[in-house]
């Protein structure tokens, strides 16, 4: 019995050594233009991780090479319909996205990579799907997007694209610095029935393999995903949610407050890494 | 007609007399398999892609029978031989009648 458990813990290594060895010298240049920043120096707030690294370097060869051309990326068939969402009139102003941004070039290079950011006028912290929303229902007159909508998730795609390969780089001080720390708060508190907190999977476990999966460190920048398991974009709460449904816990919902905070403070934990939004992941 | 159709296809603008070039075609379709059910229970008739075909210079190049478990979105990656410059014409036939069609120019040099 004990010889049994011990070889077995053997495989789990020598599994986890071959998953590391397939990424370790692989790099991400997108239509062999845009280099992507997939390991870099933890910012400075991390106190137990030295390198953080995108979901991208914990996916398999075939994985990784889905994202290295736009064309193979099938995130990209969603973001060629967010751009007929974005020139479409819609609501009681007569206004589509374009007529206020431009093209998605112009009006929403730089955008995703400090999102979620503070606004000073509404006096609240705000998502990419809180601004959206915002921008539909106050300056459209047209009707909210569902956090979890396709038109909305197809949309923060479109807008994550003009900011791909620039470094995250959301502010955790002034007035959002409660809120991070209530997300850091919430990141390091364990959850449901397998008590499990955030950081017991992606930061103390990253890399080591949780049954059949690989273990990543929990990075955001690569939202919204495209997942092999249900072929669509997925949002980051949506993701979050699955998480802690996973810890057999009741789930926060997407756009809460808890959620809101819990975003702010995992992009902060990717500062320095680069949008890569719409990736592949399994 | 299903929604939201739309072919796209990859091919190098130009190749050597007698180069093997390759070629990327993906279709975003739903290819509802016929097996799901909605959320009354009713099953939801098949509506897949059953065929995608590929001439060079009116020369058949891949003819594909596309069958009920393949996921949505199909993509096909193959290569081709270019002995000279023509156009690759693709056709995508639909269950339900539709034909989708898009073409791409080579040139030898």
């Amino acid at each position: 019995m004990k010889l049994k458990s011990l070889t077995s813990a053997l495989a789990v290594l020598a599994l986890s050594a071959g998953a590391v060895a397939a990424a370790e010298d692989s790099e991400l240049i997108i239509n062999g233009d845009i280099e992507i920043v997939t390991r870099t120096k933890a910012p400075a707030h991390m106190e137990n991780i030295d390198e953080i690294r995108s979901g991208w370097t914990f996916r398999s060869e075939e994985t990784q090479a889905l994202q290295m051309d736009d064309f193979d990326n099938p995130g990209m068939i969603f973001v060629d319909q967010a751009r007929e969402t974005w020139d479409q009139v819609d609501g009681s102003e007569g206004k589509s996205c374009a007529s206020c941004h431009g093209t998605p070039e112009e009006g929403m290079a730089g955008v995703r990579a400090v999102y979620p950011k503070w606004n000073e006028a509404a006096g609240e912290l705000r998502t990419l799907e809180m601004q959206i929303n915002d921008c539909r229902e106050n300056r459209m007159g047209a009707e909210k997007w569902g956090w979890n909508a396709g038109p909305m998730v197809n949309m923060t795609a479109l807008i994550s694209v003009q900011s791909r390969g620039m470094p995250v780089n959301v502010a955790i001080d002034g007035p959002v610095q409660e809120i991070w720390e209530k997300g850091k708060e919430i990141y390091y508190t364990r959850f449901g029935q397998l008590d499990l907190s955030c950081a017991n999977c992606h930061e103390q476990n990253y890399d080591n393999l949780i049954r059949a999966d690989h273990l990543s460190q929990g990075q955001i920048n690569g939202f919204p995903a495209y997942r092999l398991k249900n072929a669509k974009l997925n949002s980051i709460h949506n993701r979050f949610k699955g998480c802690v449904r996973d810890t057999r816990a009741e789930t926060f919902k997407e756009g809460s407050p808890e959620f809101i905070a819990l975003e702010l403070y995992v992009a902060s934990r990717g500062n320095g890494l680069s949008v890569e939004g719409p990736s592949v992941r399994n | 007609m299903a929604s939201g159709v739309k072919p796209r296809v990859k091919v190098p603008k130009s190749a050597a007399a007698g180069e093997s070039v390759s070629i990327k075609t993906l279709i975003s379709h739903t290819m509802e398999s016929g097996q799901r059910k909605d959320g009354d229970g009713n099953l939801i008739p098949r509506s897949i892609i059953n065929r995608f075909t590929c001439d060079f210079n009116g020369q058949n190049v891949i003819d594909v029978t596309l069958e009920p478990a393949i996921s949505t979105n199909p993509y096909f990656e193959f290569e081709a031989r270019v002995d000279a410059a023509g156009e690759f014409k693709f056709t995508w036939y639909d269950d339900d009648g539709s034909v989708y069609e898009d073409a791409k120019s080579i040139a030898i040099g």
